[in-house]
C-alpha cells in the first residue's frame, strides 16, 4: 500500500496523543496531521505536524483538502463541558465541529477512510432498556449531554457517507475508558475519597483499557477497511459496587431524590454531565461480537482486568487486599483458639451440657 | 462472551457436591486451596493438631466459609455475568435466604424434573400469582437444589423489577433479566434456562376469587422467540402460590398513585402492618410437564400468527390442566 498521510482531531488530549505517537511509529504512515484547538503538552514526533486550529477555522478546510491525506481519524467529540469551557462550547464544538470537518473532508479527493470514535453513551441507560446492547437494536436517543452529540455526530458521518460513498466509513462505540494515564469523568469518579452511588442501585459496567483503545483506532486506520459501526469493549461486565471494591474505596450510597444536588457539587471536580449520572444508576453493556467477527479486533483486556490494572497503577487504596486478608485470618484463628479453649475448659462435648 | 462461566473449582465440598466458587491457582478456590495446605501442615505435625475440635468442626467450617465469602465481596473477586448474573452471592447469600421458605414454610414437592434437559437452552413457562413473585423464586429454588444438574433458571421479569432502588440489582444478581425479546434470544442462544411467566401482573394481581384460573398468555411473545431459537418449551404448573397473600380487594386508586400495577387487600395486609406481610404457609405442588419442541417447526411456520397462536394455548392448556390435576391431589390448602 502507499504511503499513508492520516489527519487526527482532538490530537492534544491523552487518546489522541497516544495514537499520533503510535501512528507516527508505523513505517507505511509517512505523514501524520494533528489537529486541536489546544497546544500539545510536549512537542509530537518527527513525522507528525501539529495544527492549532478549531475544527471550525478555515485552517482545517485548507489543511484537509490539500495535504493529499487519505485517512481521517475524528477523535474530537467531548464529554467534558467544564474541559470545554462550558455544555454550548461543547456542543459546538462537538457537533459544528464535525459538520465542519465532514465538509470539508467532502471536497478532500484523496479522502478513502474516515474513522469516527464514538461512544457506547449513544444507547443512553435506561431501566427499560435490554441487558446488551447490539448496534443494530433501535434505542431511544439520550435527551441531552455526550450521548446526544454524539448521535447527532454518528448521524452527520452517515449522511457523509451517502454522499461520498468511495469512503470507508468506520465508527467505533467506544465503552468507558480506564487505563494508567488516562483522564475522563469516569476515572476522576473513582479517584474521589468515596464513592457516591445511587441507593438501591448497582449498575454493570463495561470498560475499555488505553492500549486497547490505541489498538482499536490503528486497527480501523491503517488495517484492512472495514465498512460499519462496532461496539468496543473489554469482555465480560464489572458491577459498580465490585468496582468500587476493586478501587479500594467507600461506597457512599446516595437517595435517589438527592442525586441530582450532588452531582451538582462534584461537578467540579468531576465533570459529569446528567446523563453520566443516569449511567452509574442503570450502567450499560454493549455486545463486541461484530466487531471481533467483521472488524477482526478483540480487546486484549477484559473488564475486569482493565479496571483492575487502572486501580492498581493509579488508584490510593483505603482497603487493600492484605488487611482484608489480615483481618479474615485473624477472625478465624480467633474462633479456634475459641472452639479449643471451650472443648479444654469443659470435659468434652458431654460437659457442655 | 468469554467471561461467561468462570473457572470453578475443582474440589468437593463437604456435602460432597462439586465446589461452585471460583478457582484461582492451582484449579481450587483459596477456601479449597488453604485447607489442603492445612491438611498437609497437619499430617506433617501429627494428628493431635486437629482432632480434638470434633464437636465444633462442622461450624469452623462453615464460619471459614463465611468469612472467605466476606473477603471476596469485599475485594470484588467474583465475576457476574453480562446479564448481572452472581452466582457466588446466590449460592451463599440468596438461596439460604429462600431456602427455609422452600423446605419447611411451603414444603415445595417438585414433580417431573426428568423435563428439563441437563444441558442447553429451554424455555420454562409457568403460571403466575400470588401478589408478590415467589413462585418465580420457588421454581428457580427447585431447580437449583434439585435438578440433578443444578440449573439456574432465568427468569424474565417486569420492567418495574428495574426502577426500584434496592429490588432493581438483586433481580439481576439473582439471574433474571428485563421481559424482552432481545434478552430472551441472547440468554437462549447461550444455551440457558429462561423462565417466563406471560400472565404477568394479570396473574400475579389476580383476586383470590379468580385463584388458579390462568389469565391471557400475553401476545405470545414467548412462543416467537422459543421458535425463533428453536428451544423446547417446558410448561410449569404451581399450585399452593394463589394462597399465600390472598387478595380480597385491589386499591386501584391507591396503586396508581405508587405507581404500582395493584394494591392487594388482604385478611392480614394492610391490618397487621408489617405481619401481614407474612404469606400464608399453604402446601406448593411445582410440577414440570414434558417439554414441546419448537426446532422442527418449518421456518414458514414461524412467521403464521396461527402457529404462534396455537402452540401458545397448547402450553396454556397443558398448565391448566396440571394445575387442575395437582389441586385435585392437594389434600388440603395447608395440609
Amino acid at each position: 500500500m502507499m504511503a499513508r498521510r492520516v489527519l487526527v482531531t482532538g490530537a492534544t488530549r491523552s487518546t489522541g496523543r497516544r495514537l499520533v505517537a503510535a501512528l507516527a511509529e508505523e513505517p507505511e504512515v509517512a505523514s501524520v496531521v494533528a489537529v486541536d484547538h489546544r497546544e500539545p503538552p510536549e512537542p509530537f514526533p518527527a513525522k507528525v505536524e501539529f495544527l492549532g486550529a478549531d475544527l471550525r477555522s478555515p485552517a482545517l478546510v485548507r489543511a484537509v483538502e490539500s495535504a493529499g491525506i487519505d485517512t481521517c481519524v475524528h477523535l474530537g467529540v467531548t464529554a467534558e463541558p467544564r474541559a470545554a469551557g462550558g455544555r454550548a462550547t461543547m456542543k459546538e464544538r462537538n457537533v459544528l465541529g464535525t459538520m465542519q470537518l465532514l465538509a470539508a473532508a467532502y471536497h478532500a479527493p484523496d479522502l478513502r477512510r474516515l474513522v469516527l470514535k464514538s461512544t457506547t453513551a449513544v444507547y443512553g441507560s435506561a431501566p427499560g432498556d435490554p441487558a446488551v446492547w447490539t448496534e443494530t437494536m433501535p434505542h431511544d436517543s439520550p435527551r441531552h449531554g455526550f450521548g446526544k452529540d454524539a448521535i447527532q455526530v454518528e448521524d452527520y458521518v452517515r449522511s457523509f457517507n451517502r454522499r461520498r460513498p468511495d469512503v470507508t466509513v468506520t465508527v467505533l462505540r467506544l465503552a468507558n475508558q480506564v487505563g494508567p494515564t488516562v483522564d475522563n469523568p469516569l476515572t476522576r469518579y473513582f479517584e474521589l475519597p468515596v464513592c457516591p452511588t445511587v441507593f438501591g442501585f448497582d449498575p454493570r459496567l463495561q470498560f475499555l483499557h488505553e492500549q486497547d483503545t490505541v489498538r482499536v483506532l490503528l486497527r480501523a486506520t491503517l488495517g484492512p477497511a472495514v465498512h460499519g459501526t462496532f461496539n468496543i469493549a473489554g469482555d465480560g461486565v464489572v458491577l459498580l459496587s465490585q468496582a468500587i471494591r476493586i478501587a479500594g474505596k467507600p461506597p457512599l450510597p446516595i437517595p435517589e431524590p438527592l442525586v441530582g444536588s450532588v452531582a451538582e457539587l462534584l461537578r467540579r471536580t468531576v465533570d459529569f454531565s446528567p446523563e453520566q449520572v443516569g449511567f452509574l444508576q442503570y450502567g450499560r453493556v454493549a455486545d463486541t461480537t461484530a466487531a471481533c467477527e467483521q472488524l477482526g479486533f478483540s480487546p486484549k483486556w477484559s473488564s475486569p482486568h482493565a479496571f483492575e490494572d487502572f486501580a492498581a497503577s493509579r488508584l490510593r487504596k483505603l482497603v487493600t487486599q492484605e488487611q482484608v486478608t489480615r483481618v479474615e485470618r485473624e477472625a478465624l484463628a480467633t474462633l479456634r483458639r475459641a472452639a479449643a479453649g471451650w472443648l479444654g475448659g469443659g470435659t468434652g462435648p458431654g460437659g457442655a451440657r | 462472551m468469554t467471561a461467561r462461566e468462570p473457572q470453578r473449582c475443582q474440589a468437593l465440598t463437604t456435602r460432597g457436591e462439586r465446589c461452585r466458587n471460583p478457582a484461582g491457582a492451582g484449579g481450587l478456590c483459596t477456601l479449597h486451596r488453604r485447607r489442603l495446605e492445612a491438611a498437609a501442615a497437619q499430617a506433617g505435625e501429627g494428628p493431635e493438631a486437629g482432632a480434638d475440635l470434633g464437636a465444633v468442626a462442622p461450624f469452623l467450617a462453615w464460619a471459614e466459609e463465611a468469612l472467605e465469602f466476606l473477603r471476596r465481596r469485599l475485594l470484588g473477586e467474583y465475576a457476574v455475568d453480562e446479564f448481572g448474573h452472581d452466582p457466588d452471592l446466590v449460592e451463599h447469600v440468596l438461596a439460604p435466604l429462600l431456602r427455609p421458605l422452600y423446605r419447611h414454610w411451603w414444603r415445595v414437592e417438585v414433580r417431573g424434573l426428568e423435563h428439563v434437559p441437563d444441558e442447553g437452552a429451554a424455555l420454562v413457562v409457568g403460571n403466575h400469582a400470588g401478589t408478590l413473585p415467589f413462585d418465580a423464586m420457588m421454581v428457580t429454588l427447585a431447580l437449583l437444589d434439585e435438578h440433578p444438574a443444578r440449573r439456574s433458571l432465568r427468569v424474565l421479569a417486569a420492567d418495574l423489577a428495574f426502577t426500584l432502588p434496592v429490588v432493581a440489582p438483586l433481580a439481576r444478581k439473582a439471574g433474571n433479566t428485563l421481559a424482552c425479546s432481545e434478552d430472551a434470544e441472547r440468554l437462549l442462544e447461550a444455551g440457558e434456562l429462561v423462565g417466563v411467566f406471560p400472565e404477568g401482573f394479570k396473574g400475579l394481581g389476580k383476586p383470590f376469587r379468580e385463584r388458579y384460573r390462568l389469565q391471557r398468555f400475553g401476545r405470545g411473545g414467548f412462543v416467537e422467540v422459543a421458535l425463533r431459537t428453536g428451544a423446547p418449551i417446558v410448561p410449569v404448573a404451581v399450585v399452593g402460590s394463589e394462597e399465600i397473600y390472598p387478595m380480597v380487594v385491589n386499591l386501584r386508586r391507591v396503586a396508581r398513585l405508587l405507581g404500582f400495577p395493584y394494591f392487594p387487600v388482604t385478611p392480614t395486609f394492610p391490618l397487621l402492618g408489617p405481619l401481614g406481610a407474612i404469606p400464608l404457609p399453604s402446601k406448593w405442588v411445582i410440577e414440570f410437564c414434558p417439554p414441546i419442541p419448537t426446532a422442527d417447526v418449518g421456518h414458514e411456520a414461524m412467521l403464521d400468527p396461527m402457529v404462534v397462536f396455537d402452540l401458545t394455548d397448547q402450553v396454556r392448556d397443558t398448565i391448566q390442566q396440571t394445575v387442575y390435576r395437582n389441586l385435585l391431589g392437594r389434600r388440603g390448602v395447608f395440609a
